[in-house]
């Protein structure tokens, strides 16, 4: 008998065979899906890209201002001006709006699912192993199913970002609502209140801080796995790196790797300051 | 008691939390005790067959150590936790088959509640937390304030209205809590261990404020609460739970005076007495009294006949007029005075029956006699010293006294005037010179 072998499981034929009949059958509906966001990631491009791009810069620089401090405004504009000088201005505006259009449908997703989550604890522990596996499954994994139902270029860099960054979406909406006091849902619930109205006027404002923490995460890994998915296309930042690895161009490898850092500086920060408006309000 | 209207009739009602609450509720009928029950089915049977009546402008307390049952049971009444089996009515109507709809109508209109921790919703004002009720209810936003207000002025709080709850202190955040049931105008108001999380000060402070407003607003209150002197003071009468099953239910005294089991008497004992007992229940039948008509001469026979230096003075019908002591009756004989009226000193102190005896400390230190209970200007009975002494004796733990010598000293005097029936309370006076 041979210890070394065991009849072979054809886990990969069934993938394979699994994804052909969903590009057969369903083919209308990734047509419909990938029509849909290449208009939304070309739309916010076009927006970002018409104005020139020193208007943009100052933009950006007032709305860091804004919501945390005049310092952070000049930090971005400084460094916003530095992608521009760089020439990478283009591919930085490209790879950001393909990281908003990502994060915005994976929060719109997500969210609800967390609440879902939340509520069901049936679902909860369902939804927690694909979870697991969808975080700890090798992100270029993603990029090939992806390839095979929208083809080359943005929108399967968009399908991937979602798919990998969904996880905290899901996990810290339920977290957070599951933190919720319960005697306070109690209170909402002893005065006559629906379901509905605790969750808006009751569990979701209150479990908001987390919520956003959910959402900075999710806008990381957004903009880590749309810079992956330049090879495949995409465009934008992860082109260059990816044209500076191939060509084995350090320069302009670190430039494009410097502009992901500072957009990622920005957005975090960004999203971490309605996290802490958030907490500030809801805090005893 | 049948001409009392109960606003809350709880019948046969048993919580049980698990999935195999239909086993568990089998054996349960079946007589098998809650540790068997809960062994087997893994099942946890918070609430065990209970069963009440709250009459319309009670405070009905339940009371019980954690993990009694008692916040699942005040749950059940509002159906945050729907009783497993068992009928829970409200005003006639039985809640447990409502519809949801309906349910909510009775939340928001009839039955409100108080936290523990207070249940306040941190993101909005003091103002919005109380308006929470009027909200859900679909007022208009006009007579929600209006409303809100008028509760938050019941409470004390006026003027923080604008406040978040995180700002307040304890106490104030409680009343923001005791504001927000208000203000629905409900008439039953459940408080689950309302005052558990204040300080001592704070707690008897907010006591009292409940006891004041109920004076006024006739609320019929569940209160839930796991300390005993709280439940004996705000209780007009007291459920007693253990391991989900009520064990007695009565007014503060008659479980005080007469426990139903060990477990509610070893409870009891920490109880301090004169805060619950009152003068009617120790009080004894005054027989050194004399009628008014009567002279100073038969005055001197009943004390003579009573052995006591002091009596009484009484109309028909047992209207007190005063007291006369033994020196001035002697002095009245002798100079052959007819009338008992110039040597009566109406100047006595009195007390009600309803007197707490920790009020009557003072009053008795003070007086030479007998305390006189007195009803409606009737003279219903007297409380000597020692009858006090001891009805605050019996029954006091041995944790409070100071040691062994104590204790025996304290039951040397309440000995003899517990032993006496009628005769005792002259010669207790005695024993008080």
């Amino acid at each position: 008998m041979d210890l070394d072998r065991l009849p072979r499981i054809a886990v990969g034929d069934w993938v394979d065979a699994g994804v052909d009949w969903l590009t057969d059958n369903l083919i209308w509906f990734f047509d419909g899906v990938s029509a849909f966001m290449s208009a939304l990631v070309g739309w916010l491009e076009t927006a970002l890209l018409f104005p020139p791009s020193l208007v943009v810069v100052l933009a950006f620089a007032v709305i860091g201002a804004l919501l945390r401090s005049w310092k952070f405004g000049l930090f971005t504009a400084l460094s916003f001006a530095l992608i521009v000088s760089m020439n990478m201005w283009d591919a930085a505006m490209s790879t950001l709006s393909l990281v908003l259009v990502a994060s915005l449908i994976t929060v719109t997703i997500g969210v609800p699912f967390g609440i879902l989550a939340a509520r069901k604890n049936g679902f909860s522990t369902f939804v927690r192993p694909v979870l697991d596996f969808m975080q700890t499954m090798p992100s270029f994994v993603y990029l090939i199913p992806a390839i095979v139902f929208f083809g080359i270029g943005k929108v399967p860099g968009v399908v991937a970002t979602i798919v990998f960054s969904m996880p905290p979406a899901v996990r810290l909406t339920e977290l957070g609502l599951r933190q919720v006091d319960k005697e306070v849902v109690e209170a909402g619930e002893a005065f006559g209140a629906s379901p509905s109205r605790i969750l808006t006027r009751i569990q979701v404002p209150l479990a908001l801080p987390t919520i956003m923490a959910g959402v900075n995460q999710v806008i990381m890994l957004a903009l880590s796995m749309v810079v992956i998915a330049g090879i495949v296309g995409a465009g934008g930042l992860g082109a260059m790196v990816f044209r500076g690895v191939t060509r084995l161009d350090v320069g302009l490898g670190f430039e494009g790797g410097l502009s992901v850092v500072i957009l990622a500086i920005f957005l975090d920060r960004i999203t971490s300051a309605f996290g802490e408006r958030a907490s500030k309000r809801t805090s005893r | 008691m049948d001409d009392v209207r109960h606003t809350i009739e709880v019948e046969g009602v048993y919580k049980v939390f698990g999935r195999r609450a239909d086993t568990a509720l089998k054996m349960l009928h079946e007589g098998h005790d809650r540790d068997a029950v809960e062994e087997a089915t893994s099942a946890v049977c918070a609430v065990i067959d209970a069963s009440f009546k709250v009459a319309e402008g009670e405070i009905f307390v339940i009371m019980g150590l954690s993990g009694s049952g008692k916040s699942t049971l005040v749950r059940t009444l509002n159906l945050i936790h729907p009783p497993t089996t068992g009928v829970v009515r409200i005003n006639g109507t039985d809640i447990t088959t409502l519809s949801p709809r309906r349910l909510r109508e009775l939340r928001t209109s009839t039955v409100s509640m108080v936290f523990q921790h207070f249940g306040l919703f941190p993101h909005r004002t003091v103002l919005q937390n109380a308006e929470w009720g009027l909200e859900v209810a679909g007022l208009p936003v006009e007579e929600r304030h209006v409303k809100a207000m008028e509760a938050l002025e019941l409470v004390g709080l006026k003027g923080w209205e604008d406040s978040y709850p995180g700002e307040l202190s304890g106490g104030m955040q409680q009343r923001v809590g005791l504001a927000r049931a208000l203000a629905t105008d409900a008439d039953i108001l459940l408080m689950d261990e309302a005052f558990s999380a204040l300080d001592p000060l704070i707690r008897g402070e907010m006591q009292e404020q409940l006891v004041e407003l109920q004076q006024t607003l006739k609320k019929t209150i569940v209160f839930i609460t796991h300390d005993l002197n709280e439940a004996m003071y705000l209780g007009d009468r007291i459920a007693v739970m253990k391991d989900g099953r009520i064990v007695q239910i009565g007014s503060a005294e008659e479980i005080l005076q007469d426990p139903a089991n060990d477990y509610v008497e070893a409870f009891v004992q920490d109880v301090d007495r004169s805060r619950v007992l009152t003068a009617s229940s120790v009080m004894e039948e005054p027989i050194a009294t004399i009628l008014r008509r009567e002279g100073p001469k038969a005055a001197l026979r009943t004390m003579r006949q009573r052995q006591v230096s002091a009596l009484f003075v009484v109309d028909p019908g047992r209207r007190l007029v005063g007291v006369t002591l033994d020196d001035d009756v002697m002095e009245a004989v002798r100079s052959g005075e007819h009338s008992l009226d110039p040597i009566t000193t109406s100047e006595v102190p009195t007390v009600s029956p309803d007197t707490l005896l920790a009020d009557l400390l003072v009053p008795s230190a003070e007086s030479r006699l007998p305390l006189p209970v007195v009803e409606d200007g009737k003279l219903v009975g007297v409380i000597p010293r020692v009858t006090l002494l001891a009805a605050l004796a019996t029954g006091t733990p041995n944790g409070v006294a100071d040691g062994p010598a104590d204790d025996g000293a304290l039951e040397s005097v309440a000995e003899p005037a517990a032993s006496h029936e009628p005769p005792g309370s002259p010669d207790a006076e005695e024993v008080s010179e």
